[in-house]
């Protein structure tokens, strides 16, 4: 399985003469590359900030005067904080297993994590429905004892850790390998313990690829939409995450706020990508 | 200096397991704790929030009966919605193809000022919000958008049309192609094309003979990977579609109002066919991967 959140340490081949393209189709490859992303990545950023700062300084500051801005933000930051502690977890456990030790049907479970990375997300809202909702196999039960599971917070929260299952364990899994065990042998050899191996040896030899990935289970738990959409309701002011929210500001036409707290967003994965430029090129030195 | 001499010792006693008996690679695994520990837990929480919920789907699906199931999905509003989702997610796995292989070609062979800059950009689908890039891309491509008012001009429709909807897919599967093809790229061996070069191929007979088929498996491979993630897409796409039914209504969409309408084994339906549509998407990616290792000799 290739690795496509894991980018390689850039390297600068330089093929020999006799084995180059010539210089104009050098120039149309690179023209082309950079005219493609330019027009499908670059502009739609370009747009968001325009669109967010339409009405200037004070517009965009307006938008954020919003009680349910504010809370919209506020459930998002509360969903995200439950979100990536268990998945990192996860990510950490399924790492360490699978790329320490052989056993049996390893690579059904591998295939198995990056399960969720196919499944659409929408898909990942509705079997928590078909579970916990109204009429759902545990519906009855927990209406009885008056608990919320959809539409409320737990509801987004699970459909969230399904979204963002597979990014830890895929990042950490390869880098694992890569770098060996010979290091964790030795210190259990040298009479470590298994938290102190994990503590003193494991986790600095990991630790920028394990930002990069707590990073990202961020980012995606914080802009999670299609999943969240069919579990949360949509109700004001109650369970509206941040992108639930700028579909209702685009939906009754408030484009200002509705691009200017999108940009937020926005602002947070260009984070993201500056920080795993970063992190990649710790990872590749270590 | 003894620490070299340790490290020698360790590679030549290490060695010949490395070569010879593979499985032999994992004896020292009773040194290392937390074997049953990681895995368990691993199981545990991938069966409890994965693997539950989505037998859930299947059980759903099936719980009315084969023929209650062969009847929602040949309603035509279904077989519309199907036909839209993979049709539109498969043109856009082609454009993803052509572009993301020169864009990989690029970035692994070229150094050109802003390489890295682009290296990093081509992550973004993954960071950025789908919601985010829905609006977005709406608002460039709506009438009276920067490039929709240019398309309108030669009467070309792209918002609320399919063409919008493959523009969106485009978007979302391109880093799939590009990062499955990088590291294949990279480690591509140059003696090949050298000693294509010294038979006297010229330039492009080498890329088309040589190189080409060395990338076609990866290529292939991750063309599934972005039709895998577009096919399912929601996010990007409800904001640019127009979500008419019959036209524009794709099959997630068309789940989400099924849920909306409390026709919950109609919706399970139709995402057990989209369930399937990954199941086969996982396995084929991993078929695929290991063609490319024969190919390339890796």
């Amino acid at each position: 399985m290739a690795a496509i959140i894991d980018i390689h340490p850039p390297r600068t081949v330089r093929p020999r003469k006799a084995t180059a393209e010539s210089f104009f189709s050098r120039w149309l490859i690179i023209s082309t590359a950079v005219g493609f992303m330019g027009l499908m990545f670059v502009l739609p950023l370009v747009v968001i900030f325009q669109e967010a700062f339409r009405k200037g300084w004070e517009g965009f500051i307006e938008a954020f005067d919003d009680r349910a801005t504010m809370h919209a933000i506020w459930l998002t930051l509360k969903v995200a904080a439950i979100t990536v502690p268990l998945n990192t977890l996860f990510g950490l456990a399924a790492a360490w297993c699978v790329s320490r030790f052989q056993f049996r049907g390893k690579r059904f479970l591998t295939s198995l994590i990056e399960l969720p990375l196919w499944v659409s997300p929408v898909i990942a809202g509705m079997v928590y429905v078909l579970l916990f909702g109204a009429q759902g196999l545990f519906g009855p039960t927990l209406k009885e004892h008056g608990i919320k599971i959809i539409f409320a917070l737990p509801g987004i929260v699970l459909s969230t850790i399904f979204v963002t299952f597979t990014f830890v364990a895929r990042i950490l899994a390869p880098q694992m390998e890569a770098q060996g065990q010979a290091e964790e042998e030795a210190a259990m050899t040298l009479g470590a313990n298994g938290f102190q191996m994990f503590w003193r040896v494991t986790l600095p030899k990991i630790k920028w690829g394990l930002l990069y990935g707590i990073i990202l289970c961020n980012a995606r738990s914080m802009g999670e939409f299609g999943a969240v959409s069919v579990v949360s309701g949509h109700i004001r002011n109650k369970t509206n995450t941040v992108p639930l929210h700028i579909e209702v500001l685009y939906n009754e036409y408030q484009f200002v706020p509705a691009f200017a707290v999108a940009s937020m967003l926005a602002l947070l994965a260009l984070v993201t990508l500056i920080l795993k430029t970063l992190t990649t090129t710790r990872r590749g030195a270590a | 200096m003894r620490f070299i001499c340790m490290k020698r010792i360790l590679v030549e006693y290490r060695a010949p397991f490395l070569t010879c008996q593979h499985h032999l690679l994992s004896r020292p695994r009773h040194i290392l704790p937390g074997f049953k520990l990681s895995l368990g837990f691993t199981i545990t929480y991938l069966s409890l929030l994965v693997l539950f919920p989505l037998s859930m789907l299947v059980w759903k699906a099936t719980s009315g009966g084969w023929e209650h199931m062969l009847a929602t999905l040949t309603q035509a509003r279904v077989i519309a919605s199907l036909k839209l989702s993979f049709g539109t997610a498969f043109a856009a796995a082609l454009v993803n193809a052509v572009f993301g292989l020169l864009t990989a070609w690029a970035l692994e062979r070229y150094s050109f000022p802003g390489r890295r800059l682009l290296d990093a950009m081509v992550d973004l689908p993954f960071a950025l919000p789908t919601a985010v890039a829905g609006i977005a891309l709406v608002t460039l491509y709506a009438p009276n958008g920067w490039i929709g008012a240019w398309l309108a001009q030669h009467d070309i429709k792209a918002a609320y049309a399919p063409l919008g909807i493959t523009i969106a897919l485009t978007f979302v599967g391109f880093p799939f192609v590009v990062r499955t093809l990088q590291p294949v790229i990279a480690d591509l061996s140059m003696d090949v094309e050298e000693a294509a070069a010294c038979l006297g191929a010229n330039r492009w007979q080498t890329l088309t003979r040589v190189v080409f088929p060395a990338l076609l498996p990866s290529t292939l491979a991750g063309m599934t990977l972005a039709f895998g993630r577009a096919v399912g897409e929601y996010g990007s796409v409800v904001f640019i579609s127009g979500n008419l039914p019959f036209k524009t209504e794709i099959a997630p969409l068309l789940i989400t109002m099924r849920l909306e309408e409390y026709d919950y084994s109609g919706a399970a339906t139709i995402g057990v066919v989209m369930l399937a549509a990954s199941f086969t998407i996982l396995v084929l990616s991993n078929l695929l991967a290991q063609w490319s290792r024969k190919r390339t000799g890796r």
